[in-house]
């Protein structure tokens, strides 16, 4: 996918002022916080869960080889293969030689990020492959060759309208505006390639080391024909998804639904083990599980481990402000919202990537929902320290902090200069204390009113509260 | 494999992470940590809202399994399941049940299906089914979850292609949290896995059209629960 992340602030700006954009992500905002904070009201246990989740996987992080190693030799065991991709490209080759094993022409794909990530339906076309997504907000973007803005309400960024105008444009039906026919549609289209498939290709939330198993999670049921009728199963995943038991497993499935959704569970979670026994009459004939590691694998023991705990639930997205007003594909590449804020400098380099840790405002929000507690805005400030070590900020954004950083730690001079800018900035708001126009802080004031500072300084009001002996 | 080097790749990979956890020398400590976290599969923290006494988590199964859309029709014993597949099927105009294999559907009598011409055919699902029938594993009463399992007798395509899936689950087989349901499925497979196992929980949707629920996406728009009071 092309990477579009260095051009955040004129995306986002654009983002802002897109109508239609602005309307779909009214319906992200009404719903999925809501929806998660009943499911979290109904699970009084919802906040130890949370804790064992983080702890569980700091525990898998420590012992990730040994468990990586143990979920292979169970995956052969049960009959399957797995195939170790260091890099996106490795991955791609993999997939199409397996498909090319198989004489594949199409290949049906249940929703998956990491092929995202890998840019993997590119590759298979140009290499002959018809890649077919059945996940339905993966299918109307497949339709209208766009890409996810969410990592599970993929669609999320588009209107009835547009679902109604690329099935009509490509079904050469009726054109409806009723959801319920649009996705009747949907199904009938793709009842005939889940079965015509020569490969099905889908990801996986958690690989099992204690018995080889992979698992999905999805409402539609796509990603169960996707993986059942054809002759080859293709799990495409990667490397920090693995836990030790099914036990261990079921603490992720807790946390998972709830976050993500709100639901209580996910309609369909499938383990799949190995390819069809003796006697089966259905599934696969040959189970692949390609491991991908994309940069995973140096983040282990850096500054970065903690985020591979993310279970990809969305729900720092979901939250996020900035994510809500600007929506998913402002990021530029392919895990947009705070999650993908810290994982995007990671694969495609903090160079292309520093925009996206600096498109936060630090509220919180992410880590006090994350179910697995990454410290989100920690990690964001990793990458801005490392980006301002390596000199990579904007010349002004340079200047302006060494300006304040010298007169910050100069009080002789700093103490003045602020009483001056607050009285300035008094003047200039009036009798409503709001400024609307305030010279240098356009990107603010171009959206909403700047409020003017309150009452006295910062300095002379502690100065003060230690005379009168009071709190701070 | 042609262009690519997947032993080269795990190398790597393994070697990455091992610098990265400083543990390139002496490893016994924490393979033991593995191997005891593998054997003794202890529980994590199990919500309080299962733990029941047997009658009400029969009663939490039924009221999730309300919330996830399912229906559920309670039976005196096994020997009222054709007539009830029957009075579902005419009811809902279907006149063709596919149906797995297994001895405990195979021996019941049918005959109730042929007085309103109605097939029924063991095989796997094709695409255009209308209804299916399936035996389930167990019911999970923490969030109305059914248990699955393939086999040579069950498909796993009976559970996903046809528009219908009729599912016959024994109320002495429920049980509370998932945990019950992954000791139950090593005692049967002695510590394997089945090739397929599927947690299904109420019908096929999707909300990917503006975040509005629609149900039937792809997977069955009805889900049955025969529910037999054994």
């Amino acid at each position: 996918m092309q990477i579009n992340t260095p051009f955040f602030k004129q995306r986002a700006h654009d983002a802002l002022a897109d109508e239609n954009l602005q309307k779909a992500l009214g319906n992200l905002k009404a719903g999925f916080p809501e929806k998660r904070a009943i499911a979290v009201d109904r699970m009084p246990e919802f906040e130890e869960l949370r804790n064992q989740g983080r702890d569980l996987k700091n525990h898998i992080l420590e012992h990730l080889d040994l468990y990586i190693e143990q979920f292979e030799s169970k995956v052969i065991e049960n009959g399957g293969q797995v195939h170790w991709a260091r890099t996106a490209e490795d991955a791609n080759q993999i997939i199409l030689d397996l498909c090319k094993q198989v004489d594949a022409k199409t290949v049906t794909k249940g929703k998956s990020m990491v092929t995202e990530e890998i840019g993997l339906n590119d590759f298979l076309e140009a290499n002959g492959v018809q890649p077919v997504e059945t996940d339905l907000g993966e299918y109307i973007l497949q339709l209208r060759e766009d890409h996810p803005s969410h990592i599970i309400a993929p669609a999320i960024h588009l209107n009835l309208e547009d679902v109604s105008e690329a099935f009509h444009e490509h079904h050469k039906r009726p054109k409806s505006d009723d959801p319920a026919v649009l996705m009747q549609e949907a199904r009938e289209v793709l009842r005939d390639k889940f079965v015509a498939a020569d490969v099905g290709i889908t990801g996986a939330n958690f690989c099992v080391a204690e018995t080889g198993s992979t698992i999905i999670v999805t409402n539609e049921g796509n990603g169960d024909l996707t993986q059942t009728l054809p002759k080859t199963h293709i799990v495409v995943t990667s490397i920090e998804k693995v836990v030790p038991t099914l036990e261990d497993m079921t603490l992720f499935l807790r946390l998972l639904a709830r976050s993500a959704t709100g639901q209580e569970f996910t309609v369909y979670n499938t383990l799949s083990t190995g390819p069809r026994r003796e006697g089966d009459q259905d599934g696969p004939e040959n189970f692949h599980v390609v491991l991908v590691d994309n940069g995973r694998s140096e983040m282990v023991g850096s500054e970065f481990q903690d985020m591979l705990r993310c279970i990809r639930c969305s729900a720092c997205m979901n939250h996020c402000p900035v994510y809500g007003a600007v929506g998913g594909h402002s990021y530029g590449w392919v895990y947009p919202g705070p999650m993908g804020s810290v994982l995007t400098p990671q694969m495609i380099g903090i160079e292309k990537g520093g925009m996206l840790p600096n498109a936060s405002t630090f509220c919180g929000k992410c880590e006090s929902v994350c179910p697995v507690k990454i410290p989100l805005p920690k990690l964001m400030r990793h990458w801005r320290e490392d980006e301002f070590q390596k000199h990579l900020q904007p010349k002004a954004a340079r200047y302006g902090l060494a300006g304040w950083a010298f007169m910050a730690k100069r009080p002789a001079l700093y103490k003045p200069y602020a009483r001056m800018a607050s009285w300035f900035m008094k003047r200039l708001a009036g009798k409503k204390g709001r400024i609307k126009k305030l010279p240098l802080a356009g990107g603010w004031t171009d959206w909403r009113d700047m409020p003017a500072p309150q009452g006295t300084t910062f300095m002379k009001a502690w100065k003060e509260q230690q005379k009168n002996g009071e709190q701070p | 494999m042609s262009g690519t080097n997947t032993s080269m790749s795990r190398a790597e990979i393994l070697g990455n992470i091992r610098t990265g956890l400083n543990r390139n020398q002496d490893d016994s400590q924490r393979q033991q940590t593995v191997a005891n976290r593998l054997a003794t599969k202890a529980d994590n923290l199990i919500p309080g809202r299962a733990q029941l006494p047997f009658t009400e988590q029969v009663a939490l199964f039924k009221a999730m399994t309300d919330e996830a859309l399912a229906e559920l029709i309670e039976l005196d014993s096994i020997e009222q399941v054709p007539q009830a597949c029957t009075d579902w099927l005419s009811n809902h105009g279907i006149k063709q049940l596919i149906s797995a294999s297994d001895t405990e559907l195979t021996a019941l009598d049918w005959s109730p299906l042929d007085q309103q011409q109605i097939t029924r055919t063991e095989r796997v699902a094709q695409a255009g089914d209308t209804a299916s029938l399936t035996s389930s594993f167990a019911g999970i009463a923490e969030t109305g979850t059914i248990m699955l399992h393939s086999g040579s007798q069950s498909p796993t395509t009976l559970n996903f292609l046809p528009d219908n899936h009729l599912v016959i689950l024994r109320r002495s087989t429920i049980v509370g949290v998932y945990e019950e349901a992954w000791k139950k499925t090593r005692e049967k497979y002695s510590n394997s896995m089945p090739r397929t196992v599927n947690m299904i929980t109420g019908p096929s949707r999707s909300a990917d059209i503006e975040q509005k629920l629609q149900m039937g996406a792809h997977g069955p728009k009805n889900l049955v629960i025969l529910f037999i009071n054994d």
